[in-house]
């Protein structure tokens, strides 16, 4: 990639006191994508929000927008705008008076009738034309959440930065806006950054998920790249639901494993890292990679527990003697015939490919650091 | 127990009533009602000494108002960036300041001024190229220095609530959005606190208007409308006294009032 990224961090660092929030991390966005800062409450996703917005400064390090280095520059002066949480739209002015405070602190002065023609044509964007003049208390959740974007993007940002914004819709909402937001960003072209600790809007919006977790970033990458091949456990087991099965590697060829099981059974997975014989390891198998059948083939035995009728598909909890219980999903197909009852027997496969191997470590999940950030943010 | 309640609010609003009641008595007495009549607030408002001691309240008043408005806004904006340890001292500071009797304040504000004049004016005389240096001595000057040091507490405390509850994303955004943090005080901050600033304004004006302890200490030779109120009395109370009362009175609640009606104005959720 030889252009200039939109958003690039240099080693940079972030501490409050004795609490590391943000460790050295490197990090550059590519220009007109869409990428989400994914992790868990106090992974630092946040800070570097905030960061970038300037409200914040870091306390190693560089943050450059387009290749300058914002040290110093204060967030009024930084070609960023930011779609807060809470929206934090101005109580005491209207619709169209809040989307033109961006355009009004331009210098030179830009004419009235300049600002009411691109507020109206930010207004139209976020199909709220004709809404200018209602107060904000008079609009619902979804409708200060677009007066919000467009109070933003009217100032055509070089990047756009949004805080977790549609924590506070309601889920049929949520999914409205997300398509909306996938449109606006391919329509407009300018890079979106956002914030979310919702792993599935993370996946289902962005052209790249940056995974981060406890300061540091974990995984940058394509949402399948990251569903696919997480590049460690925490990254595994936080992007979507998996099973985890732990082992010790019984064999070792080429970029496969053989991992011995708790009950004994031998599993050969894909290797995420180097491995040595003997070590402890976890093997991580997505529920849809798991088949079902009459008992008699597959790799493991287990009961069906529960089943989870969800529509197109089924999810059955699987208590497998040994192992303890394994979730799996699969297509509940037409008629009766593929679907299991509780008590019944079932043998579980899986495609060769699909079991990954990783190394266990000690901080796989929230580590303690994330904890104090927390306590510090609320 | 009912009655011990009705007893006690009698005893508390029945000289008040009685004071509305006789400023409308047409007759000369005060303590017998013989007929309704405005005649005593006619009276009292065509009494030149009357008109001129209500003329320096209202002046004293918006001026000693006006000055805690401002310098206890500014002390509330200030005392926001301070560290949590001396913005609890202040706080505690100012409520002090509130709770210290009128006496005490009176006599210690005397006694300061006292001297500070005692140093101030030898040193103006001697750097005064004329026979005839400006004296600093009591009188508006300082009822309206006493007064608006007293109302600053105030202001500040009413002000301040209003600035912890204000949402500091708020500030954020109007920063995010090419605002310089003047803008942002002018344009978002302001327009959120000022109902406090109002509201601690009028207060302020209603303590300044209504005080006599303080004002009584400081005054000098000046007169203000409860002391002139304080002094007449001496003759006995008359009607016209009454009227006097019914009408600071109206003023006072009407401004307590207002003061409420501006606090209570919440800012519509977002």
């Amino acid at each position: 990639m030889t252009a200039v990224p939109d958003i690039e961090f240099r080693a940079v660092t972030k501490r409050y006191g004795a609490v590391t929030a943000v460790s050295g991390i490197d990090l550059a966005i590519p220009p007109s994508a869409f990428v989400a800062l994914l992790g868990p409450s106090g992974c630092g996703k946040t800070t570097c929000l905030r960061m970038i917005g300037g409200f914040e400064q870091p306390s190693e390090g560089q943050v450059l927008i387009r290749g300058r280095d914002m040290a110093g520059t204060p967030p009024y002066r930084r070609p960023v705008n930011m779609v807060f949480q809470q929206y934090a739209l101005f109580p005491h002015l209207d619709v169209e008076e809040n989307i033109s405070y961006g355009l009004r602190q331009a210098r030179p002065r830009l004419s009235s009738r300049e600002i009411s023609l691109k507020a109206g044509e930010a207004l139209a964007m976020v199909q709220l034309a004709g809404y200018g003049r209602r107060k904000i208390h008079e609009l619902s959740g979804g409708q200060q959440q677009r007066v919000a974007l467009a109070r933003a993007l009217v100032n055509k940002p070089a990047v756009l930065l949004l805080d977790e914004p549609l924590a506070a819709l309601d889920k049929k909402l949520r999914t409205d806006m997300q398509i909306e937001l996938q449109n606006l960003q391919r329509e407009i072209g300018i890079t979106f950054v956002l914030v979310t600790h919702d792993q599935e809007e993370a996946l289902s919006m962005s052209d790249f998920v940056c995974v981060m977790n406890g300061g540091r970033v974990v995984q940058l990458g394509q949402p399948s790249e990251v569903y696919d091949e997480p590049a460690d456990l925490f990254v595994a087991d936080f992007v979507g639901k998996t099973n985890l099965l732990s082992g010790k590697v019984a064999g070792l060829s080429g970029e496969l494993v053989d991992v011995a099981l708790a009950d004994g059974t031998v599993i050969s997975a894909r290797k995420r890292a180097p491995l040595s014989r003997g070590e402890a390891v976890s093997i991580s198998l997505r529920p849809e990679s798991l088949s079902l059948s009459v008992p008699g083939g597959g790799s493991l035995k287990g009961i069906v527990r529960n089943r989870i009728f969800l529509g197109s598909t089924a999810e059955y909890a699987i208590e497998v003697q040994g192992i303890g219980s394994l979730l799996a999903r699969a297509d509940h197909g037409i008629g009766r015939g593929s679907l299991f009852k509780p008590g019944e027997p079932v043998a579980i496969g899986f495609a060769a490919g699909a079991p990954l191997a990783f190394p266990q470590t000690k901080n796989n999940g929230t580590n303690q650091r994330e904890d104090q950030h927390v306590e510090i943010l609320s | 127990m009912r009655a011990f309640v009705v007893a006690v609010f009698a005893f508390l609003y029945l000289p008040i009533a009685l004071v509305v009641l006789f400023s409308f008595n047409a007759g000369h007495h005060a303590s017998e009602f013989t007929g309704f009549s405005v005649q005593w607030y006619g009276k009292a408002l065509s009494n030149p000494f009357l008109v001129e001691a209500l003329k320096n309240s209202l002046f004293i008043a918006t001026t000693s108002a006006l000055l805690a408005a401002v310098c206890g806004t500014a002390a509330a904006l200030g005392l926001q960036r301070v560290g949590a340890r001396t913005r609890a001292l202040f706080d505690a500071l100012l409520g002090a300041a509130i709770v210290v009797p009128g006496v005490v304040i009176g006599i210690s504000t005397l006694v300061a001024l006292v001297q500070l004049f005692a140093v101030v004016n030898p040193f103006l005389a001697s750097l005064w190229p004329t026979d005839q240096p400006p004296r600093l001595a009591l009188g508006y000057g300082s009822i309206i220095a006493a007064h608006g040091l007293f109302s600053m507490a105030l202001v500040t405390m009413i002000v301040g609530t209003r600035l912890s509850s204000l949402d500091r994303n708020l500030v954020e955004a109007s920063s995010d959005l090419y605002a310089t943090p003047l803008t942002t005080f002018r344009s978002i901050v302001l327009p959120q606190i000022m109902p406090a600033v109002v509201a601690g304004f009028l207060l302020a004006f209603t303590f300044s208007f209504d005080d006599f302890i303080v004002a009584f200490f400081v005054a000098g030779a000046q007169t203000t409308l409860p002391i002139y109120v304080f002094a007449s009395i001496r003759r006995g109370v008359t009607p016209e006294i009454n009227a006097i009362a019914t009408i600071v009175l109206a003023a006072s609640v009407l401004l307590v009032l207002l003061a409420q009606s501006q606090l209570g104005r919440r800012k519509p959720s977002p």
